[in-house]
């Protein structure tokens, strides 16, 4: 297994705040990596900076072997670097299958075309069941996101990212304000991504943690506390002690 | 089997409906033709403004760029058209509008490169100053535009060397009612085309659009380009009905007029800007021909009476109200 991402000493001040404290990490193909913390422990801030929609104040972002760090967020998506967002971002006008129809024109460098509808374009139709099909969103293609539930709605945020069919994948919170009853959706939709794809997954579920890392790293106020063993990170005593203090404030 | 015939019969219903359209505008268009005969000079006008207020709802309804600016693009192609006639011998009606669009497409250039610099509140303020500043030039350029007088002797060839430009301006009101279908059909296929999904993407949420890996500001730069096009095309086509191009083609009074029209018929959709043209442009006729002092007083409690009634505008709401009306059944 190749490394595909590399992070080295990424730092972010707000003013005299260091969020983002010297944090290092890297990633192979098919990496499984859980990024945990407290709250505002910084994860997201992390996010942000190796997407490009946050400039760092110091530090280097690889992808491929390849320094992208003076890319912007559309040229790191282009050269397979792709996110999700704590927050689902979507366009509530549109429908599930324009959402995934749009990324995969995108994806193909066709979203400058002047004429054609993608619905009569069979292998974008094509690609766009199938992805749909593979999240069980088929039944909602032709709603407005606006009318469908969160839980889907995040669901459709994992099917974005796929028909971008990117190298790395960073997820933020995927399963973030979903009921408990509709997790197991998501679990599943995370279990079905690409084998070989390299995937970054932020989550307070620790369940989910479990199941799906093979890997953690712990993030407190801005710095890697710990890098291993899901195993191991519940005996890790700056962990705990890192959690406690986030609970005791 | 279901699963494929269903976004199938979608895009047949889309073209369904289109045509329906079609139908509509060439029947009013012939409808107009017979039924006011003496008013075919004021016909045509709303057609040229309709395509300034289609223009608007482009980079406005699809794209989400307000604009107060955007008779420079209009104005710039009459100017276009006007001077190419009246200083070139450019006088070959199709030419005139040829150039018209592509008068309209630079203008619609330069504003694209200055309003995508600012965004919300500043990029108002900047459409405004735009339009200033086309208006400015065109007045100081008065060697080529007739300045404050207007730009006159403008004196079209017949329409393929065949229909002559008559009094009643009949020839140059199937010009115009030609180029509106032309223009409603291309336009269509833009906003349903891979790229009008896109603006209507950015419209909406241009960060998630950026982690799309796409670029908002180019979509959004041929955007103005295109819609300036179609506004250089409704100039052209008022340079060749009125033979005179005046100041107030670039106006922001014209501008906001616009505007006007768009939310009116409703933002977003190609029927909303023709019916908000229609509908304004005929209510400022019969009411400021039945009460000349008070006929701004009666369009601003249209315009108020509508906002709040009807906030998606005369099409949006009726739309709205059909599709829960059919969800309902
Ligand atoms: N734009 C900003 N300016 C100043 N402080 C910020 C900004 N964005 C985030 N922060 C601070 O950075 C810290 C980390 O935030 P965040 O990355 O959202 O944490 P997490 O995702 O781990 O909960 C928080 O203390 C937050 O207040
Ligand atoms: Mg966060």
């Amino acid at each position: 297994m190749s490394t595909v991402f590399e992070v080295t000493r990424l730092r972010k001040n707000f003013g005299g705040l260091t969020v983002t404290d010297d944090v290092s990490l890297s990633m192979a193909t098919s990496d499984r990596l859980a990024l945990i913390g407290p709250n505002g422990a910084g994860k997201t801030t992390f996010v942000n900076l190796v997407t490009g929609n946050l400039a760092p104040t110091s530090g280097t972002v690889t992808l491929a072997g390849a320094d992208i760090t003076r890319l912007n967020a559309m040229q790191r998506v282009r050269r397979g670097l792709v996110r999700s967002f704590q927050v689902t971002r979507l366009f509530q006008e549109m429908t599930p299958e324009e959402h995934v129809a749009l990324a995969v024109l995108q994806r193909e460098g066709r979203t400058g075309r002047l004429f054609g509808d993608f619905r009569r374009m069979p292998r974008v139709m094509e690609e766009v069941r199938d992805i749909l099909g593979t999240l069980g969103l088929d039944g909602l293609a032709t709603r407005k996101v606006s009318e469908i539930a969160y839980g889907q709605q995040r669901l459709l945020e994992i099917a974005l990212a796929l028909a971008l069919r990117p190298r790395v994948l960073l997820l933020d919170e995927p399963a973030a304000g979903v009921p408990q009853s509709d997790t197991g959706r998501i679990e599943r939709a995370l279990e079905m991504l690409p084998p070989d794809l390299a995937v970054l997954m932020i989550e307070h579920d620790m369940e989910l943690v479990f199941r799906f890392a093979r890997r953690v790293i712990v993030l407190a106020a801005g710095k890697v506390i710990f890098d291993g063993l899901p195993d191991d990170v519940v005996k890790d005593a700056r962990v705990r002690e890192a959690y406690l203090g986030s609970y005791a404030q | 089997m279901t699963a494929i015939s269903q976004p199938a019969g979608q895009s047949f219903n889309r073209t369904l409906s289109g045509l329906v359209g079609l139908a509509a505008i060439v029947g009013c268009g012939v409808a107009g033709y017979f039924l006011f005969p003496d008013n075919l000079a004021l016909l045509t006008r709303i057609v040229a403004v309709a395509l300034l207020v289609l223009s608007l709802d482009l980079v406005t309804g699809y794209c989400g760029i307000a604009t107060l600016g955007h008779a420079a693009l209009f104005g710039a192609g009459a100017y276009g058209a006007g001077i190419a006639a009246a200083h070139f011998g450019v006088v070959s009606p199709l030419a005139m509008t040829g150039i018209g669009l592509a008068a309209g497409a630079v203008a619609g250039l330069i504003s694209g490169v200055v309003l995508l610099r600012a965004h919300g509140l500043a990029q108002l303020v900047l459409s405004i100053a735009v339009v200033h500043l086309f208006h400015e030039a065109a007045n100081k350029a008065s060697g080529w535009t007739g300045g404050s007088d207007g730009l006159s002797g403008i004196s079209p060839d017949p329409l393929l060397g065949l229909f002559e430009f008559d009094l009643w301006g009949r020839t140059v009101y199937v010009y115009a009612v030609v180029l509106l279908v032309i223009v409603f059909v291309l336009l269509r296929f833009v906003v349903h085309s891979p790229f009008g999904m896109l603006c209507r993407g950015i419209r909406e949420d241009k960060v998630r659009v950026h982690a799309m890996g796409a670029s908002v500001h180019g979509a959004q730069l041929r955007m103005f380009v295109i819609s300036g096009a179609v506004a250089g095309v409704g100039g052209a086509l008022n340079a060749i009905s009125t033979q005179v191009v005046g100041l107030d083609s670039l106006s922001f009074t014209l501008s906001a007029e616009a505007l006007v029209m768009l939310v009116l018929g409703g933002v977003g959709s190609l029927y909303g800007a023709l019916i908000g043209t229609v509908a304004f442009m005929w209510f400022e006729d019969v009411v400021s021909a039945a009460n000349p002092f008070h006929w701004l007083t009666m369009v601003g409690v249209l315009l108020i009476a509508v906002v709040l009634f009807a906030p998606r505008g005369l099409y949006g709401s009726a739309a709205a109200l059909l599709t829960r009306g059919s969800g309902r059944r």
